[in-house]
């Protein structure tokens, strides 16, 4: 299945902004964190379709997902 | 901190006084809050001899540990006409508090028409008045300290904008740079004026630090405390390289941009105003993607945005006015925004409160939605010289929609709303509509858990809960001095309360629990502060939201505010 990954923050060095990849059906969104090859425990806000969402969630297909490390401000 | 330094500009008197004992335990807002709610008679006008400007630095100010040096200001707001306690970074609470001063009351106001200026040192403070400054921006003031009173000097001052008592008028405080921090929100500028104080210039010089009850427990737990905001990843990995910035493609990936005057969750030339595009152009530019506004600053949330010759134009530009200015009035160019940043630093106005007004004016038709130069020009030529249209646009948002009879104004006791939408992050929603400060996003920062996941924002559920409970921990937080964005440390690392509370108690010598310390703290401070709000007229019908936020439903989620007045005023159930 197609999936937008959109990348944030250092999440993006050595990797890209936003690209379309392709996932097995079932892909949940900590699989595909570490097909990135990011640290799952620096990633703070996940959004699937402007939704949060949590690691194990499932992928599906033409999901727009946004992956940020930990996130606040002023 | 062993005095209370009363300033009077009626009789020019300076007068030091014990701190009461009551006082003793409280610092930062909940000592300026304690203050105003016992000083200020809560139906003074707020422009008036009867009110009060109280400085006061948090409990921890002063001493080594890392990232405690906010600054609280407080008095009655002539903005919300209600009480209000607004912060900064940069120097002037360390130094405060380590001349001794617990707090600074400036009170009264002059017979004549004289403006002037205070000086405080370790041989005291002294009122002169003051002619050369008068008129100018807080960037020619702070230069003008630095070379009078010494490089390292703090500063407090106004910039024609609280001469002129607009109601938007901040009061800028000197950073270790000689740059500009705010004390932003609620028109304390305002209240500076109608004293007619231009500037306050501080100097520790021959100060040691302060006394700490129990100085080893006080570094064990420091050091625990700094590890705890160095491992933050959304501190070293987000906040140091991008600033607060790095919001904007977070919130709008979220939907809950304020676009076009809070029509709509994103924008789609988000990435143009982002944090990463901000750090892009810094370092492509030659300028400084970190910065501290204070010494001893880990975080280092601040930049140095600087043009294509390298030359400075602001610093500490943050997602606010970024969020507000940029996608909020259809800006997509950071070089425009800084450069509104940089008038609206040294004309001294709260950038969220420009920013919302601006977006107003744009829909009254004063200036069509994108149009950068025509904000530019409005602040330049009309804020700064005090024009009728600068006049009302100075005075912020709600001014600006009475004025020209807009319904679609975004304030909440007549403070401008801040750059999160609250239909996709409600509980945000009910602190702007709760806080006593009026639409306040630091005061309850429901977006720091929505948008990590703790909570989904688009329901009602817990919402009321989580924001009483982050208005508590923001109040008690606030009296503290620590910098905001330690926050991250404190709700993030189970370490970090502990060696909070142990830093707490041997400042003092008590022994009081994080319960103490946190919401009993936190909850006196709000129960205190809603009083003062009720004596001074605001009623319920002031905790709600614009009209438009029910009625229109805010794409990407298609979701309108939906609480009613009974379910937001279960909110004071406490």
């Amino acid at each position: 299945m197609q999936v937008q990954v959109r990348l944030f923050a250092n999440f993006r060095i050595g990797r890209f902004k936003e690209q379309m990849r392709d996932f097995p059906p079932g892909t949940s969104i900590r699989k595909a964190v570490e097909e990135l090859g990011i640290d799952a425990s620096q990633v703070g806000t996940v959004l699937v379709d402007s939704k949060y969402a949590k690691l194990d969630q499932e992928l599906h297909e033409n999901a727009r997902l946004g992956i940020f490390p930990m996130v606040g401000g002023g | 901190m062993d005095q209370i330094l009363r300033i009077n500009l009626s009789d020019l008197s300076v007068k030091s006084e014990p701190v009461p004992a009551a006082w003793a335990g409280f610092g930062g807002r909940a000592l300026t809050s304690t203050i105003v709610a016992a000083e200020v008679p809560a139906n003074c006008h707020p422009l008036g001899p009867n009110n009060k400007l109280v400085f006061a630095p948090g409990i921890l100010s002063g001493t080594t540990a890392v990232n405690t040096n906010r600054l609280s200001a407080g008095a009655k707001s002539p903005l919300t006409g209600g009480i209000k306690e607004s912060s900064a970074g940069g120097t002037t609470a360390q130094m405060l508090a380590k001349l001794g001063i617990k707090a600074l009351i400036i009170e009264g106001a002059p017979a004549q028409d004289a403006w002037y200026r205070i000086h405080i040192d370790k041989s005291g403070a002294r009122i002169q008045e003051e002619k050369e400054l008068v008129g100018k921006g807080n960037f020619a003031v702070f230069d003008a300290m630095g070379e009078q009173v010494g490089k390292k000097c703090g500063c407090l001052s106004i910039g024609p904008a609280g001469e002129f008592k607009m109601t938007g008028a901040n009061i800028s405080v000197r950073d270790k740079d000689g740059k500009v921090r705010s004390h932003g929100r609620g028109g304390l500028g305002a209240v500076m004026g109608s004293k007619r104080v231009k500037l306050i210039s501080i100097d520790d010089t021959g100060c040691k630090g302060v006394t700490l009850a129990d100085p080893e427990k006080f570094r064990t737990a420091a050091k625990i405390f700094s590890t705890s905001i160095v491992n933050q990843p959304g501190i070293t990995h987000g906040m140091k390289p991008f600033g607060t910035a790095m919001l904007i493609n977070a919130v709008n990936e979220a939907g809950a941009l304020p676009a076009y005057n809070f029509r709509n969750g994103q924008y789609p030339n988000h990435e143009k105003v982002s944090g990463e595009t901000m750090r892009e152009t810094i370092l492509a530019r030659g300028g400084e993607p970190s910065h501290g506004c204070a010494p001893g600053c880990i975080i280092q949330c601040s930049q140095v945005y600087v043009d294509e010759e390298k030359q400075f134009v602001t610093s500490g530009l943050e997602y606010e006015t970024i969020s507000l200015l940029g996608p909020g009035c259809d800006i997509d160019s950071l070089d425009q925004i800084a450069a509104a940043d940089r008038l609206m630093d040294d004309i001294g106005v709260d950038s969220i409160e420009m920013s919302g007004a601006m977006a107003v004016a744009m829909e009254a038709g004063i200036l069509k939605f994108g149009d950068a130069a025509g904000v530019i020009r409005l602040l330049k030529e009309e804020v700064a010289l005090g024009t009728p249209l600068g006049r009302v646009i100075g005075c912020g948002a709600g001014t600006t929609g009475t004025v020209y009879g807009v319904t679609r104004v975004a304030t909440v006791k007549n403070q401008a709303i801040p750059a999160y939408d609250p239909r996709p992050i409600k509980g945000q929603g009910i602190t702007y509509a709760t806080s006593p400060m009026g639409a306040d996003h630091t005061a309850g920062y429901a977006v720091g858990p929505t948008l990590g996941g703790a909570i989904d924002g688009h329901k009602k559920d817990g919402q009321v809960e989580l924001s009483r409970h982050l208005q508590f921990a923001g109040a008690a937080v606030d009296s503290f001095g620590i910098c905001l964005f330690a926050d991250m440390a404190i709700s993030g690392d189970p370490q970090c309360v502990p060696a909070l509370v142990d830093m707490l108690n041997a400042r003092s010598g008590a022994n009081k629990t994080a319960e103490d310390y946190i919401p009993k703290l936190g909850s006196y401070v709000l129960k205190i502060e809603h009083e003062f709000n009720c004596a001074a007229g605001l009623t319920s019908q002031q905790d709600r939201l614009p009209e438009f936020f029910s009625a229109e439903e805010l794409p990407p989620h298609n979701l309108k505010w939906d609480f009613t007045g009974q379910e937001i005023d279960a909110f004071w159930n406490f």
